[in-house]
């Protein structure tokens, strides 16, 4: 008794120790950078600055500026009719004209002194909602904008980082789900770190009355909203943004810096880069970064700054990685990476065979028979070895390794009455493939043999030969010749390999 | 017979053009708040224009009332960049423009005006959003999806995309046309009715903005096609004017 009791009060003593360790020495509070409370630089130096704006999938130069500054952002909302899939129109509402709406960057403890101008031809009254800002409605409850005019309110970007800034005017789901949403970075005082090249993607989820790809014009479909049930899940606000010509284009040997936000509404995103992994994720557009993330959350009205090097050329698939989104409702782009192989890194198709599992057989018997056919050597012997590797390798996958075939679906070779009426019959059969009905031993097959355009004569020979002597078959031997004779006198088969 | 009376009615009615129907009085939901009223509102009978008022007609008022004519409109009564912009002068459309169209970029001072001269007024947003409920065949469409997606369907379509012609969409069951898919319209009070600028927060609307018991917020935050339609109308002062936004008078029944 005494003895246990001892015992549990070193195991107590122990968690606890354990504990404090664990609370006294995490490093976060020697880093912090001080939030909010630091991030007031003083008031904005040299004359207010015209912020550059641009579409997806770019991304202004950074603002290389050491001293806080005025920075002046006019954005405009436009409703514009645009593609959303090939021959599928909808109507986008839209900051700068696009989805998602134009780039702004900022740093740290600037003053944002800005403009929000409703296109007179708009049908709606719109604001906005700039997650950088530090007070009610993040700019929503200053800038609520009627067709035709425009407001102002300035704000300080008190925190470094990447926001989503969205319309906030009733319906406000329905307003974010016609694209009224996109991203302000606000530099860290001392930058970002240097990369070759920055892209701007942004998810969004679309509902419309037609089905996925029903062409025409495709009116918004509240009910689907509501219900969540999204008909296209896209980067960049429409199916093709990214892909072929529009792919994003990358060098080998550059890192890339993705800024990645997520207007939603409804729908948080598995971000994947489809071949590469994330050297460092600033996940949810924070300040700290993680190191090697293959895939990173990115939730509806949130960011992450994604970085990675292009260690080899290709193609790289951006995706969210709720796989359904990205095959079946357009949630694809991509990255297209030139500049020399790398076939350390990555090799290309090395192999492409056949599987044979528990099959594998040694290919050394091959090697014998090439070499002793080569010195016009071979023997029967090493003809039936090397033509049971290849039979193995190749033709017991259908007509099994005992050459009984399968009952009905692939005719035997045992035993076998058609092989043994022509010897040059099989030998068309393996070079030219078979198909249509036959009648083999009594029984009517009728399925498809492919031609074995991969083997040569030899090999043919070898595996004929071998399959000869097997399995109570009378016997005999199939020369490389022969097979030759027969390759150079039967017509070859539309679509055969070579 | 039955067919041939209904025939008739349509004829008398597009004779009318944008005449007066009787609206029955009735009791309805507004999607609303009023602080002082729970439950139903009543409406009292009265008549409405059964179609918006057109270009052609607002030009026959101006060239009468010349105070109202741009660029001699006050602007603190009108906009001056924008009211009536999209004619070829201040007393003719031009080419682009059809007298058929609904006249919009008109300030809710001018159409007050407008109605004042006919010796009628503005529609309540009361009277306005009772009548809207309907469909062709209901007095209160508003729970019918249906109803629902026709009129977020004209939503979202750019305003930019060109104006229809005054009587394009069905008459609804009580006769009047266009309160849905053409233009938004004025109402009387629509200053009253202030949605909070920032549409999301729990509170109502930011009371600051208007005064005394009229203070309403939005109740039914289902009824999209309202709500947005509420939402344009509180984003406006007296002086603006929209390429989208026109009007149509009422009358009391004394």
């Amino acid at each position: 008794m005494k003895r246990q009791a001892k015992l549990s009060v070193a195991l107590i003593t122990a968690m606890l120790l354990i504990g404090c360790q664990g609370g006294s020495q995490a490093p976060v509070v020697a880093t912090d950078t001080g939030g909010s409370a630091a991030g007031d630089f003083g008031p904005p130096q040299g004359e207010p600055i015209k912020a550059v704006l641009t579409s997806p999938p770019n991304v202004p130069p950074p603002t290389n500026r050491t001293a806080p500054a005025k920075v002046i952002v006019e954005l405009e909302v436009r409703e514009v009719e645009k593609e959303i899939s090939e021959g599928v129109k909808y109507t986008f509402w839209t900051f700068g004209g696009t989805v998602p709406g134009s780039f702004i960057r900022v740093r740290q403890g600037d003053t944002v002194e800005f403009h929000l101008k409703n296109h007179p031809d708009s049908k709606m009254p719109h604001n906005i909602d700039l997650h950088a800002v530090t007070g009610p409605g993040g700019g929503a409850t200053s800038s609520f904008t009627a067709p035709g005019h425009q407001s102002q309110f300035t704000f300080k970007a008190l925190n470094a980082g990447l926001y989503i800034y969205h319309c906030a005017t009733a319906p406000v789901g329905m307003h974010v789900a016609n694209g009224m949403y996109g991203l302000i970075l606000v530099e860290p005082p001392e930058g970002l770190r240097k990369v070759d090249r920055e892209y701007y993607v942004v998810q969004g989820d679309f509902y419309t009355v037609g089905k996925y790809r029903e062409k025409g014009v495709q009116p918004f479909d509240m009910q689907k909203a509501i219900d969540e049930h999204a008909t296209y899940v896209l980067f960049n606000g429409s199916e093709g943004a990214m892909l072929g010509d529009n792919a994003l284009k990358a060098k080998v040997g550059e890192t890339v810096r993705l800024y990645v936000g997520n207007g939603g509404p409804n729908l948080s995103s598995s971000f994947h880069v489809i071949g590469e992994i994330f050297d460092r994720v600033y996940t949810e557009g924070g300040t700290r970064y993680q190191e090697n993330v293959q895939t990173t959350m990115v939730p509806a009205g949130g960011s992450a700054m994604v970085e990675f090097r292009m260690e080899v050329p290709g193609t790289s698939i951006l995706v969210d990685h709720a796989l359904f989104r990205a095959f079946n409702k357009g949630a694809l782009g991509m990255i297209k990476t030139e500049g020399p192989d790398n076939k350390a890194v990555y090799s290309g198709k090395e192999v492409d065979s056949v599987y044979l599992g528990d099959k594998a057989v040694s290919a050394t018997p091959v090697a014998e028979a090439a070499t002793a056919s080569a010195s016009g050597a071979l023997t029967l012997k090493q003809q039936i070895g090397a033509g049971a590797a290849l039979y193995n390798g190749t033709c017991s996958v259908c007509h099994q390794a005992n050459g009984e075939g399968l009952p009905a679906v692939f005719p035997p070779l045992a035993k076998s009455d058609y092989l043994k009426a022509d010897s040059n019959r099989a030998i068309s059969a393996v070079l030219n493939g078979l198909s249509g009905p036959v009648k083999v031993n009594g029984k009517d097959f009728n399925s498809v043999m492919p031609p074995m355009s991969q083997l040569n004569d030899d090999e043919v020979a070898h595996i004929l030969t071998y399959v000869l002597n097997s399995w109570g078959n009378p016997g005999g031997q199939v020369s490389a010749a022969q097979v030759a004779k027969v390759r150079g006198t039967t017509a070859r088969p539309k679509g055969a390999a070579n | 017979m039955r067919p041939a009376v209904l025939v008739l009615g349509l004829l008398v009615a597009a004779a009318q053009g944008s005449g007066y129907q009787r609206v029955p009085g009735g009791e309805y939901r507004s999607v609303l708040k009023y602080e002082d009223l729970k439950g139903s509102r009543a409406v009292a009978a009265f008549e409405l224009m059964t179609q918006p008022v057109t270009n052609g007609e607002f030009l026959k008022f101006v060239r009468t009332h010349r105070e109202w004519q741009r660029g001699r409109a006050l602007p603190l009564y009108a906009e001056p960049s924008a009211y009536l912009s999209h004619w070829q002068t201040p007393t003719a459309l031009g080419p682009v423009t059809s007298a058929r169209q609904p006249v919009t970029r008109v300030s809710w001072f001018a159409a007050t005006a407008y109605c004042e001269a006919q010796g009628a007024r503005l529609p309540t947003w009361s009277e306005w959003e009772y009548v809207a409920a309907a469909d062709e065949t209901h007095r209160d469409a508003r729970q019918d999806p249906a109803w629902r997606e026709r009129i977020l369907a004209w939503y979202a379509r750019s305003a930019g995309a060109g104006l229809g012609v005054v009587g394009s969409t069905p008459p609804n069951v009580y006769g009047i046309q266009d309160l849905h898919g053409l233009v938004w319209e004025w109402t009387d009070d629509y200053s009253a009715m202030l949605v909070s600028a920032d549409n999301r927060s729990q509170s109502e609307a930011d009371r600051a903005r208007f005064c005394g018991a009229g203070a309403l917020a939005v109740d039914d935050r289902e009824n999209y096609p309202v709500m947005m339609r509420v939402a344009l109308l509180s984003s406006l002062r007296g002086a603006d004017s929209t390429s989208s936004l026109g009007f149509r008078c009422a009358r009391s029944i004394r």
